[in-house]
């Protein structure tokens, strides 16, 4: 057992830092600074310049564009990129879809989508619940229907995330609604200018417009763009879920939100101290902080099982469990840091009425109920923990 | 002890549900959140012919002389109904001050406020003083026989529609000192007197003011010189009392709507309300709504009684930022991705709850007070 990094580990998080330092533009720095929204300018410009380095895909193999580095560099360039503020990519197309594609799609299909996936030529969005498919995934009704060499495809998927700005969506289809549920899934890629296809936008809680209901009627969609078999896109959405989630936990921004919640509490003046100061809000704090550095060992031992060749397991659904209750803890302080300031109801592109970094406490903390509901609620993972690990 | 309501307080429970009912449709909601003032004044108007406004204060100030119970009674069905009309913001914390201020104040304005003509607000948070009524930075310089105000306030509930405000000022002492704060009622179209409107994060209406060689006369004094915080501090308190029964009107309501929604939804073939977890969570907002209940009504007994209702307001407050926390998470939890649009109303009630924590102090904020006060 060896906890320290390696001195090429160390000149590793070095030119990482520099790399963000000097190429991270400060306008967007700025934003992610202060919880404010990125536009898809924003990601994409900052998506290009990573990949203008060549470190736009960590994850990905190094013959379809990855970087090579082992688990513990893409946790150091994880960390080091949140600790600088860099906003995570945009991951439909580079953490999900891409994955698919270089492990199941044909030579044709790597050929045609991957390449743009890697330059963000191409936004992609996901397709696969739907308003009566949310935990059941599996129940999915949305039908594809062969039709020569095409699919003709109806039906209804929901939280369509940014797919306002979408050119490509991935789908699960019913191509067989006679077998059972997991059976007769396909996992299809269409193009979101295909006629039939509308977006529908759907507003959330605090105001945004961040998902959407995507309508599909009669579109036709070439057979050529199917990922795989037929009737086999559940055992595609499924490897891609485990496969997925070392990162799941997002260390680094986690650590960037709980620094940024020190500075703004500091700043909050309660008598003749600061918030931060306070007993009851410096426990809290510091009961967050232990519970990073808790998670972020077991995310370390993850890696440390992965570098050896083993693949993540149940240590998936702890790590979106219990990071997705952090981000969610961090939104809830910084609302309570805001105090007063945090009643002012700012739209997603408005300006602040109070302060910068209050502007959007309220709406931070009300977007981020989604993140224990999205990607398999916390009970979904517990239902996966209580039949791995326990054996129930 | 009785914890029944009598005749009288049961009609009156059924006339605010009528109200709701008829003239709080969802899209008529939705239009006077998105309207300038943020609510309607025609509602307003009807308030007073109700009697509602009139509710708190005494016959001898033209009021009807109603208890505690009777505006917990008209706030739990505002709070279910998420009415935006300023309730608690003029009858309850203004009309508080108010009713606590001298005969000269009273019958200024009081007649006013009870006929509904105008809309008051209180102007007390400032930028530096977080939860502390008495943090007052605002200055009022003597000048002839008035003052002039100089000074910013934050987040007046209210207070881009209100006719009046009635602001915190310090006319002695350093910025903490409990002693020298006086209220003034201010015209809010005095000149010198700027306001930012904004809507809240919950679907109220506020403003920040800025007050700028705001010059008014002796008449504006609320109460007596220096004097001013006691008024504020136990209207404060009440408007507390007020926010729990508001509070747990919206509790009741995210709780049935969880419920009713968990039976409905099915996934894996079967009402997703079947599955342990999801069951065990809706208990525990049963509780937690049962608690805040329990805690309002020793609350608003403590007022009706005169008993340290500082340390029961308090001690409501914690219940409150408790209940209200587990009750809203866990009813977006429940609702799952259908509890994250602003379409359901569920999101509404969370929005609102959520804020209620915020006013006046959060649970942390009145948990230190609570230790703090004797008895």
């Amino acid at each position: 057992m060896d906890l320290e990094f390696t001195r090429e580990e160390l000149a590793f998080r070095e030119e990482v830092r520099a790399f963000v330092a000097e190429k991270l533009p400060a306008d967007i720095r700025d934003k992610v600074d202060h919880g404010q929204p990125l536009g898809k300018e924003d990601a994409v410009r900052w998506q290009k310049i990573l990949f203008q380095k060549g470190w736009i895909a960590p994850n990905w193999p190094v013959e379809h564009g990855g970087t090579g580095w082992t688990p513990t560099q893409m946790y150091i360039f994880d960390d080091e990129m949140g600790a600088a503020g860099a906003p995570p990519v945009v991951p439909f197309g580079l953490k999900m879809v891409g994955p698919v594609i270089y492990t199941f799609g044909s030579e044709e299909q790597k050929k045609r989508f991957l390449p743009d996936i890697l330059s963000s030529n191409v936004w992609w969005c996901q397709g696969y619940s739907e308003p009566a498919s949310g935990s059941d995934l599996a129940s999915l009704t949305t039908r594809a229907v062969r039709d020569g060499d095409h699919y003709i495809v109806n039906g209804i998927k929901a939280w369509t995330t940014l797919g306002q700005y979408a050119d490509w969506i991935f789908c699960l289809v019913r191509t067989d609604p006679n077998a059972k549920k997991q059976q007769g899934i396909s996992f299809l890629l269409i193009d979101m200018k295909s006629p039939g296809v509308s977006v529908h936008p759907v507003i959330t809680m605090e105001g945004d417009h961040e998902v959407n209901e995507t309508h599909f009627e009669d579109v036709r969609v070439p057979v050529e763009n199917r990922i795989g078999d037929e009737n086999q896109g559940w055992t595609y959405a499924k490897y891609l879920l485990t496969h997925e989630r070392t990162n799941v936990a997002n260390i680094g921004n986690l650590k960037r939100t709980l620094r940024r919640l020190r500075r703004e509490a500091a700043k909050v003046k309660v008598g003749d101290s600061v918030l931060l100061e306070t007993p009851a809000f410096s426990r809290k704090v510091a009961e967050i902080e232990i519970q990073i550095t808790s998670l972020e060992f077991t995310v370390l031992r993850v890696l440390s099982k992965v570098q050896r060749g083993g693949a993540p397991g149940a240590e998936s659904s702890l790590l979106k469990v219990r990071g997705t209750e952090l981000q969610q803890a961090m939104t809830e302080l910084l609302l309570e840091a805001a105090g007063y300031e945090g009643f002012a109801y700012v739209p997603e592109n408005g300006q602040p009425i109070n302060s910068k970094w209050t502007a959007r406490a309220a709406a931070n903390y009300f977007n981020y109920r989604k993140v224990t509901i999205y990607g398999g609620s916390s009970e979904v993972q517990k239902n996966i923990m209580t039949k791995a690990v326990l054996g129930l | 002890m009785d914890f029944s309501f009598t005749e009288e307080q049961n009609l009156l429970r059924d006339s605010v549900r009528k109200f709701v009912e008829k003239s709080y449709t969802w899209d008529k909601r939705r239009s006077l959140l998105e309207s300038e003032a943020g609510f309607s004044r025609d509602n307003w108007a009807s308030f007073a012919e109700l009697g509602w406004t009139a509710l708190p204060f005494s016959e001898a100030d033209g009021g009807i002389g109603g208890k505690a119970v009777d505006t917990m009674i008209v706030l739990e069905e505002l709070g279910k109904g998420l009415v935006l009309e300023p309730f608690i913001a003029t009858v309850i914390f203004a009309g508080g001050i108010l009713r606590r201020a001298d005969d000269k104040s009273r019958a200024k304005h009081l007649p006013k406020l009870i006929g509904g003509e105008a809309v008051y607000a209180v102007a007390y948070a400032e930028a530096a003083s977080r939860f502390d009524l008495f943090h007052v930075e605002t200055t009022a310089k003597p000048k002839d026989k008035g003052f002039v105000l100089q000074g910013r306030k934050l987040a007046v509930i209210a207070g881009n529609a209100a006719d009046v405000l009635i602001v915190s000022a310090r006319t002695s002492g350093a910025t903490r000192d409990k002693s020298g704060v006086t209220l003034f009622a201010i015209d809010a179209k005095q000149s010198g007197v700027q306001r930012v409107g904004y809507r809240t994060v919950d679907g109220l209406h506020a403003a920040n003011v800025t007050l700028e060689g705001v010059t008014v006369g002796p008449e504006n004094v609320i109460g007596t010189l220096d004097q001013g915080l006691p008024l504020i501090e136990g209207a404060a308190d009440e408007t507390i009392v007020a926010l729990g029964a508001e509070a747990v009107g919206v509790m009741q309501v995210m709780f049935e709507q969880t419920v009713a929604f968990c039976k409905e939804r099915k996934q894996f073939n079967v009402p997703i309300g079947s599955f342990q977890v999801l069951q065990h969570r809706m208990v525990d907002m049963y509780m937690e709504y049962e608690q805040a209940k329990s805690m309002l009504y020793m609350a608003t007994m403590a007022q009706d009684s005169g008993q340290n209702l500082a340390k029961a307001a308090a001690a409501l407050k914690v219940q409150l930022g408790r209940s209200g926390r587990q009750i809203g998470q866990a009813a977006i939890q429940n609702h799952g991705g259908m509890g994250m649009t602003e379409e359901l109303a569920i999101s509404h009630y969370f929005k609102r709850i959520t804020m209620i924590d915020m006013m006046l102090g959060n649970a942390d904020y009145h948990l230190d007070r609570y230790r703090s006060l004797p008895g």
